[in-house]
């Protein structure tokens, strides 16, 4: 812009006005090629992780299955049975879901909150069904004592008026092993579950970009380094994999790995050990199989600078009398630390989220945190906890992308 | 040894050769785990390892049963008419957009030009079982769930990204005099396009719609999220095997796709020389 600005200068007024009028208008035309895919973009793309980061701290079931009771109980000290008002108004309240059918809704989020209360909401609402509706209005609480003695207890009121909030902020607190207390200070829960799985999985991720990177390095230096065509025959043993099918690549080391797969049978062949080894459905697996896989992805950045590394700078080292590692450390891997911190940092961001090796290899110990965002949205269907783990994985993925933009830019990414 | 400058010791020539060896080691990890499972498919037995009678080579332990299989099995043919459907479908919706687009992100008075590239390019980087809950949660309000434009308007947004890139990549050398001129000489801005720039970076449009195939072809979290029975695809169908009962079938379906993509290899390698050419020319 500012040399635009000089040659503006030099113009008469007339004329720098019509420089000035036509730079806007090829930004807006070039603004206008862009619009269509920024609208697909924006409802496709943009606007489904908007309203996960909505759905992981807005949860309006239970606001929206006994608005009336939660109006009740807001009077309430949260010490001792609540008024008699409240549970007659819970009472008629809990008939009516039972005959609609939702009352295993409200057994499920208030069991979220004291876990081994859904059994105590749903026998409740089978007792109360068929209860006449003046019996209820008049004999709603001792009726509702009656069907389980629970609801004389503040605690399962506590649970009910924690999971009415429409806006909450207890699945972030759930999803980083920590509670709030009934004084509103926040604690560790006893079980660390969620912060060992976020541990593990970048640990996991660590261990495979220092893998990528131990087996990635030598042969990108050695392709860098070969006659052109060499290193275009060379490359095509990095490329096939790299477009070979996720699911193939998997389902190999299936085949390699599994109990009387491929690898136990030569290990017993060659007489290394007489009774097969369990290798597949374990962390290591995972961590072989993810290697494997996302090995492409370190090899083709590191390539690609390390070919723009004049080797003249090298044999002057050596034939000064340097010594081999040495001159490597202190000129080479310099020279050679764009394509590094490009692949390690688009290997470590790949696998932080990698979801379908670690679901077909991983058994249980191979686990990473996508799983358990799969298994909350799929089998025991908290949506929005698995919003909130996703929201969680997705500010640290977020980071780390604008780490790697501002180091190597996002646009440099190379393909093939 | 000549080969070797003189000032080369033993231990530089060693090390020379070790380097060497590690890099052919590491290439071999990279492709033995694809090519063992071609053998495999041919296994006459349900196994998913090498009997005895295959190892001696005797021809009675190989056959083609699992190959037959997937043509006869109606779940894999439905798979495969699926997967082409949405994989071709997805390419160009996201091809059409992204090469209008990336005209408009090439041009140096393109305004937040960063901001925008890393969003359009974001689909690449956000993990899919984030984009996989989101869609799901979004999609639902629509009604896009367990049908067919649903998954093809989320594959298409995964596909934009390698159309951006491919395609920007081939404009650096697209000369933007030519588009000036078009306009100068009273075309209008689509028929420019149509007819001068479209021409000029085919090559790059063409990879970048194969590149946005292969996404949607392989890809498989969003297809268990958002796909109905009707719309499972050939990688679904893998992911349910795998789990399920694991037979030779998805060996025969892994040797066929890895053949698909030998000859996508050279499909792109053809396209970039060709590329490579046109500019050349210039």
């Amino acid at each position: 812009m500012a040399g635009s600005a000089r040659d503006q200068r030099r113009l008469a007024p007339e004329d720098a006005r019509n420089a000035a009028r036509e730079i806007r208008a090829q930004r807006v035309r070039a603004f206008l090629f862009v619009t269509p895919l920024l609208v697909f973009i924006g409802f496709a793309f943009v606007a489904p992780i908007a309203s996960m980061l909505f759905r992981s701290a807005y949860n309006p079931t239970v606001a929206e299955l006994v608005p009336a009771s939660l109006e009740a109980l807001a009077e309430w000290d949260g010490e001792g049975q609540p008024s008699e008002a409240v549970l007659t108004q819970f009472a008629v309240d809990m008939k009516r879901l039972a005959n609609d059918r939702t009352s295993g809704q409200l057994a499920e989020e208030i069991n979220r909150n004291l876990p081994g209360t859904s059994s105590v909401v749903k026998s409740t609402a089978r007792n109360l069904r068929r209860v006449e509706d003046a019996e209820l209005a008049s004999n709603g609480a001792a009726l509702l004592l009656e069907a389980n003695d629970a609801w004389g207890e503040p605690g399962i009121w506590r649970a009910l008026r924690k999971a009415g909030k429409t806006y909450t902020t207890g699945y972030y607190l759930t999803a980083l092993d920590l509670e709030m207390t009934r004084d509103g200070s926040i604690q560790q829960r006893d079980t660390q579950i969620y912060l060992k799985l976020y541990g593990k999985t970048l640990w996991m991720a660590l261990i495979i970009t220092l893998l990528t990177l131990v087996l990635g390095y030598p042969l990108a230096f050695h392709m860098a380094h070969s006659s052109t065509s060499r290193a275009n025959f060379l490359m095509v043993f990095v490329l096939l994999p790299f477009w070979t099918s996720l699911l193939v690549r998997t389902t190999s080391w299936i085949a390699l790995l599994q109990t009387n797969g491929v690898v136990n049978s030569a290990l017993i062949a060659l007489g290394l050990t007489r009774q097969p080894h369990e290798m597949l459905y374990t962390q290591f697996s995972t961590v072989i199989a993810m290697t494997h896989i996302l090995l492409p992805f370190m090899v083709l950045p590191l390539y690609s600078v390390m070919r723009g590394i004049d080797p003249s700078f090298m044999r002057a080292a050596l034939s000064m009398g340097s010594r081999p590692i040495p001159a490597f450390l202190r000129i080479y891997l310099p020279m050679s630390l764009p394509g590094l911190s490009a692949g390690a940092l688009l290997v470590f961001i790949i696998s932080v989220g990698y979801y379908i090796t670690p679901a077909l290899v991983g058994g249980t110990d191979g686990q990473m945190i996508s799983n358990i965002i799969a298994f909350h949205m799929q089998q025991s269907n908290n949506w929005e906890l698995a919003a909130a783990l996703g929201s969680l994985l997705l500010f640290l993925i977020v980071a780390l992308y604008w780490l790697y933009d501002r180091f190597i830019g996002a646009g440099n990414i190379k393909l093939g | 040894m000549n080969k070797f400058p003189e000032y080369f010791t033993i231990w530089h020539i060693a090390g020379h050769y070790a380097l060497r060896l590690m890099a052919y080691l590491v290439l071999a990890f990279l492709i033995l785990p694809i090519l063992v499972i071609i053998p495999l498919s041919f296994n006459a037995e349900p196994f998913f390892t090498f009997t005895p009678g295959m190892l001696s080579l005797d021809p009675d332990a190989y056959s083609l049963r699992w190959y037959n299989e997937i043509v006869t099995d109606q779940k894999w043919t439905l798979a495969i008419r699926n997967s082409f459907i949405i994989g071709i479908a997805a390419a160009l919706l996201a091809t059409v957009l992204g090469t209008i687009a990336a005209v408009g992100l090439s041009s140096p008075w393109m305004p937040f030009k960063r901001l925008i590239t890393a969003l359009l390019l974001s689909p690449m980087i956000v993990p899919l079982i984030i984009i996989a809950a989101g869609m799901f949660f979004f999609y639902t309000t629509f009604g896009l769930v367990g049908t067919f434009p649903g998954l093809i308007i989320a594959h298409a947004a995964l596909g934009v990204p390698f159309v951006i890139i491919t395609v920007t990549a081939t404009l650096t050398g697209f000369d933007r005099s030519l588009f000036s001129a078009g306009l100068s000489l009273g075309a209008s801005p689509v028929k420019v396009f149509w007819d001068v720039v479209i021409p000029l970076i085919r090559p790059g449009v063409i990879s970048g719609g194969l590149f946005a195939f292969v996404t949607s072809f392989d890809e498989v979290v969003l297809v268990l999220f958002l796909a109905g029975p009707e719309q499972r695809t050939i990688p679904r169908q893998m992911f349910s095997g795998l789990r399920e009962q694991i037979n030779p079938t998805i060996l025969a379906v892994a040797t066929l796709l890895v053949a698909l993509s030998i000859a996508l290899l050279v499909t792109l390698e053809f396209l970039r020389r060709r590329s490579e050419r046109l500019r050349g020319a210039e």
